[in-house]
């Protein structure tokens, strides 16, 4: 369980992250998702006593991180794949966290192989290694401790999509067996595969939150009829937002009814009625992210 | 890849077994925090490298030493001898473990599983004194083997003698450790550290040449020339230890406090 409330970190005049709240529960995976430099980092960071929050607070497990007695048995945390080592073998940065925490050394052979890392890889520094087996590596490490709640910053990067697919199972497992999962991603399609629940973040800000249906609810319906024009005019005199579809009909900003009754009123026989679909989460996405995206992409 | 993909797809034993309790969960005692930063202190390449440099170094000043001239030199001039390279070196070995936190941003996963900072950075001196003291004592072993070798074989009078001069040493090695982690904490950029590790004392040494006027004063700010007494074994009196006192406040002390201050106060970030 994470609770963040409030949390808020500026950086001279800028709002890295703003008043930004929301709920991560357990045998839930929670997708964190926003364009690059929209604070998502910063949050997390701050959710893992890194960086001490302007005003806000961030709880999990029900106290700030830093009050946690040996945090790498509870959370496990892989904010940067890259932060590693590199002249270290996988192995032994395995074995220092091990020996660290107190988890048996056996265990660092047990994470190696639920994440896929031979042996021979392991016995590799990790100056030799792709981001894809540094992120196995990082997130071996998180789970090294067993922990009851995952925060993982962008863990899906550098991953091949086998290699997201066999992240999805491993999240999916640990939130089945009553784990918290937190996960950040700058890319929906990644992230959609793999989050139950979605907070969107934008400059700062949280701008929308709840489950991929209840998001899709928020990013319309999609209309066909056999007469786009006529139909358009009649819900725009309705009050309710109208645009071209990507693919041709109308994406309307209102629920099936609505449109239905006003194609009625307005005597247009509709041929296809239907919530947006993923596209129109994508499209949800960058609109309600263009306006906060950095122009600079962040590394 | 898409064997390796087939295992890395199967089954995972091992992710959230459940096995234990929160009551089970203690936090980190310090002991085992020192145990595993003395670890990543001598687990890398570069360190090894170091101790390579070392040993060659030392062997090289033992054998001249041993061989030219009559042969006659007692112990604790091998104990001069073969601790010089060591006091030179070993403090980078300090920086490396504590720069490598930021330069290798292992800085995140250390705070993160040890959150309470201030005994991170208290393993982090204890691990390089000990160091420190672990090698001096090694470098007095191997000045005990060359003082029997010119004893035996080039007929040196023996003379076994520990003083002022090897006690000096250990001091002045503990604090240069010491240094070596302030350096490290208050800059946390490894060619920065070392750069002004190394530098400092040649760049201060030609300023007391270059002012002969303040003479007086150099030895109280100095901490180059307040410990040439102490590590060639003279007596230092009372003024001589608040001379050191002062000057190892200047560039042990005053870097500590502000490498403290900017890892307690300072924000864990890798980019």
């Amino acid at each position: 369980m994470i609770t963040v409330e409030h949390l808020t970190k500026r950086y001279g005049p800028v709002l890295a992250v703003d008043d930004v709240s929301f709920t991560a529960d357990p045998g839930v995976v929670t997708g964190f998702l926003g364009p690059n430099g929209a604070g998502k980092s910063t949050a997390m960071r701050m959710m893992c006593g890194l960086t001490p929050p302007t005003s806000g607070t961030a709880r999990v497990l029900g106290r700030p991180y830093a009050a946690l007695a040996n945090p790498g048995r509870r959370v496990g945390v892989l904010l940067d794949a890259s932060a590693q080592h590199a002249g270290r073998t996988g192995r032994e940065t395995l074995t220092l966290s091990a020996l660290l925490t107190g988890v048996d050394r056996r265990r660092v052979d047990e994470v190696l192989d639920v994440v896929g890392l031979t042996p021979a890889e392991a016995g590799r520094r990790v100056r030799t290694y792709s981001l894809g087996m540094r992120q196995r590596l990082g997130l071996a490490t998180a789970l090294l401790g067993d922990p009851d709640v995952l925060i993982l910053d962008e863990p899906a990067n550098g991953l091949d999509p086998a290699g997201i697919r066999w992240m999805r199972d491993l999240l999916r497992d640990f939130a089945g067996r009553g784990g918290t999962v937190l996960l950040s991603s700058h890319l929906l399609a990644e992230i959609e595969q793999v989050a139950d629940r979605l907070v969107v973040i934008g400059r700062g800000r949280v701008v929308a939150e709840g489950t991929k249906d209840e998001l899709l609810r928020a990013a319309g319906m999609v209309v066909r009829s056999l007469d786009d024009v006529a139909l358009a005019a009649a819900l725009r005199r309705a009050g309710v937002d109208v645009e071209p579809g990507a693919q041709g009909g109308l994406a309307v900003a209102a629920d099936a009814e609505t449109v239905a009754r006003t194609a009625v009123g307005a005597g247009v026989l509709v041929t296809e009625l239907r919530p947006a679909d993923s596209r129109g989460l994508e499209e949800l996405f960058l609109e309600l992210t263009a306006a906060d995206a950095r122009e600079e992409v962040a590394a | 890849m898409s064997a390796v993909d087939q295992t890395r797809t199967g089954h995972r034993p091992g992710t959230r077994t459940g096995a234990r309790t929160a009551a089970e969960i203690r936090p980190v005692p310090f002991s085992r925090l020192t145990l595993v930063e003395w670890r990543k202190q001598l687990d890398t390449r570069a360190v090894r490298w170091l101790f390579v440099t070392i040993a060659l170094l030392t062997a090289g000043v033992v054998t001249v030493t041993a061989l030219v001239g009559e042969g006659d030199v007692s112990f604790e001039t091998f104990v001069s001898n073969t601790s010089t390279p060591l006091a030179m070196l070993l403090p980078i070995v300090a920086i490396l473990a504590t720069t490598a936190e930021w330069s290798q941003r292992t800085a995140l996963t250390t705070f993160t599983l040890e959150p309470r900072r201030g005994r991170v950075v208290g393993a982090k001196l204890l691990t390089a004194v000990g160091s420190g003291l672990a090698f001096f004592v090694v470098a007095v072993g191997i000045a005990a083997v060359a003082h029997l070798g010119v004893v035996t074989l080039r007929d040196a009078s023996p003379d076994w003698g520990l003083g002022a001069m090897t006690a000096g040493m250990a001091l002045m090695i503990v604090l240069w450790m010491v240094q070596g982690v302030a350096f490290g904490l208050a800059l946390q950029s490894t060619p920065a550290a070392i750069v002004v590790f190394l530098a400092v004392p040649t760049i201060v040494g030609a300023i007391t040449m270059l002012l002969t006027a303040w003479s007086d004063v150099w030895p109280w700010l100095d901490l180059s020339t307040s410990s040439v007494p102490l590590i060639m074994g003279e007596p230092l009196g009372g003024t001589g230890w608040a001379q050191l006192a002062t000057s190892a406040a200047i560039w042990v002390g005053l870097p500590l406090a502000v490498g403290v201050r900017r890892v307690q106060r300072g924000e864990v970030k890798t980019s």
